[in-house]
């Protein structure tokens, strides 16, 4: 049976196509903003950092996206306030405090009945979504993109020209934790496709992918948006077909379609950029 | 009528050293003001103390009679070349109506008026053909120019640039301070924080000579004098130097 039938045939493929689809298109958009605003080290932070709210939720049967929102808010909270006052520099303060998030995530996992769900969590196992998980993904993906819809103007002013944005009132410090906010929606999203640890291959890799292919904001959300939706569904073939884990496969595809933009992509490619340096070289011979 | 600026006994620290020093300044309206001394003599930092983009220790500054937070969709801001990403994905044109955003407010996307004010803004400083260019690909003039541009339409009465020649070559350089003149004509005040004295007397109505506290403050003729300059840089060597490759 092909990967076509298979997908009319069963529903846990429907659901794991839809849900995938949905956390490569809000990946791509929020990672955007996380590479041209310098934080793709946050990224990975506050994805690390959702563990321990994933585990309390579960313990409490609240529904995990709570647990997880408050535990990566946190923990930004905590990297601002470490970095702001103290002579520690925002990197370190990151790697201190979302290894400590991670760690105590893994302490409360293992109190918890089985390891299988730790495994889960960390790499994600897309083929098991269950309905209300499909529906919470879908839900937070509508919210993230009015968000990035609504406060564009201003998401695209506080990342490109800070200082501008601050001199004319705009709230640059909740707009980054805002954006933070946004950043643990779109992990939670993301943890049955592609597991805690790999998000920020989804978050960083499609957005750098389409850095790479345009000079406008709004064409680069596109295209991250859309290469994020491609390596989902591709990488969801791949592990159907070879019954490889879905995570890993999606962002394999994922950097395939990087490579490619990196030695072909028109503008930034390094083949036509060696190649135009050798014609001006030439010409000026 | 009040004026554009008024500074008075204003302290700023930074990291624990005092940076700006007990500086009283009366700006006019429709005054050109350039802010000179030495490096480290706090000229950036009083800019983004004005702005409130750092804390002020003490001291009080007011812009037409009110507060910044009253004023501040109607001043403008130009920040230094090395604080923007020249490798962000923005063409010229996008740039430019960025400048119409403070008056626009949450929520509301520049239309079709802001976009044809953008481009008149774009075309007022001879940069239109580089609309669809991305940034990083203009030369330092050029980039210089875009954001004059922006800050045209940002439609504001006061007007802050941080060394907006740094980098600039000669035929930008003279477009930027002839339209600088203009706006200030109009009645708009501008302040701009400058490097290279040799000019200064020609390009400023007034001139502020900084070192940590204000030296000297009047004519534009009057500060540049050898005498007054010499007590802000205080080595002889750096200024006289600085005279010859310039004069």
């Amino acid at each position: 049976m092909n990967f076509i039938e298979a997908i009319a045939e069963y529903e846990f493929l429907q659901k794991a196509l839809l849900t995938s689809a949905m956390v490569g298109i809000i990946c791509g958009v929020i990672g955007c903003f996380i590479i041209l605003r310098g934080m793709a080290l946050m990224g990975d932070a506050i994805s690390h950092a959702v563990l321990p709210g994933v585990a309390v939720s579960y313990m409490l049967g609240i529904p995990f996206f709570v647990g997880a929102v408050i535990s990566g808010v946190a923990t930004a909270l905590c990297i601002g306030f470490i970095s702001q006052n103290s002579r520690i520099k925002q990197d370190i303060s990151i790697g201190i405090m979302f290894t400590a998030a991670f760690a105590f995530g893994i302490i409360l996992i293992t109190f918890m009945k089985s390891s299988t769900d730790l495994y889960h969590i960390l790499f994600g196992n897309v083929l098991a979504v269950r309905a209300s998980d499909m529906w919470t993904t879908l839900f937070i993906g509508l919210i993230v993109l009015l968000a990035v819809f609504l406060f564009y103007k201003e998401l695209l002013v506080s990342s490109f020209d800070r200082t501008m944005a601050q001199a004319y009132g705009l709230p640059v410090k909740w707009i980054h934790y805002f954006l933070m906010t946004l950043l643990t929606m779109v992990t939670v999203a993301s943890l049955q496709t592609v597991g805690i640890v790999l998000v920020v291959a989804m978050l960083i890799t499609p957005a750098a992918t389409a850095y790479l292919m345009t000079d406008r904001l709004w064409v680069m959300l596109y295209v991250s948006a859309l290469l994020g939706v491609t390596a989902s569904v591709v990488g969801l073939y791949i592990s159907f077909t070879y019954n490889l884990a879905s995570g890993a496969a999606i962002v394999l595809v994922s950097t395939i379609l990087f490579l490619l933009a990196f030695f072909f992509s028109p503008k930034q490619g390094i083949i036509w950029r060696t190649r135009r340096a050798k014609q001006k070289l030439l010409v000026n011979k | 009528m009040k004026p554009a600026i008024e500074i008075s006994q204003l302290n700023v620290s930074y990291f624990g050293s005092k940076a700006i020093q007990q500086v009283s300044l009366s700006i006019d309206a429709g005054r050109l003001v350039g802010i000179i001394g030495p490096n480290g003599a706090g000229k950036s930092t009083l800019l983004k103390a004005l702005l409130q983009l750092i804390p002020r220790e003490s001291g009080s500054v007011a812009f037409h009679g009110k507060s910044f937070n009253e004023m501040k969709t109607s001043i403008a801001y130009v920040p230094q070349r090395s604080e923007i990403d020249w490798d962000f994905p923005i063409t010229v044109f996008d740039t430019v109506l960025i400048g119409t955003y403070p008056k626009l407010g949450f929520f509301k996307k520049p239309g079709k008026k802001e976009k044809e004010w953008a481009r008149a803004c774009l075309k007022k400083v001879g940069m239109e053909k580089y609309s669809d260019r991305q940034i990083g690909e203009l030369s330092g003039g050029q980039q210089q120019r875009v954001f004059l541009a922006r800050a045209f339409a940002q439609k504001a009465d006061i007007l802050f640039f941080d060394e907006p020649f740094a980098g600039v070559d000669m035929a930008s350089e003279a477009v930027m301070i002839r339209l600088l003149k203009d706006l200030a004509k109009q009645g708009k005040t501008i302040f701009v924080v400058h490097h290279d004295l040799s000019k200064a007397n020609e390009y400023f109505d007034q001139l502020v000579l900084l070192n940590k506290t204000v030296l000297s403050f009047g004519d534009a003729k009057s500060v540049c004098r050898k005498e007054i300059l010499q007590s802000a840089y205080k080595d002889p060597f750096s200024f006289l130097e600085q005279q010859e490759v310039n004069g």
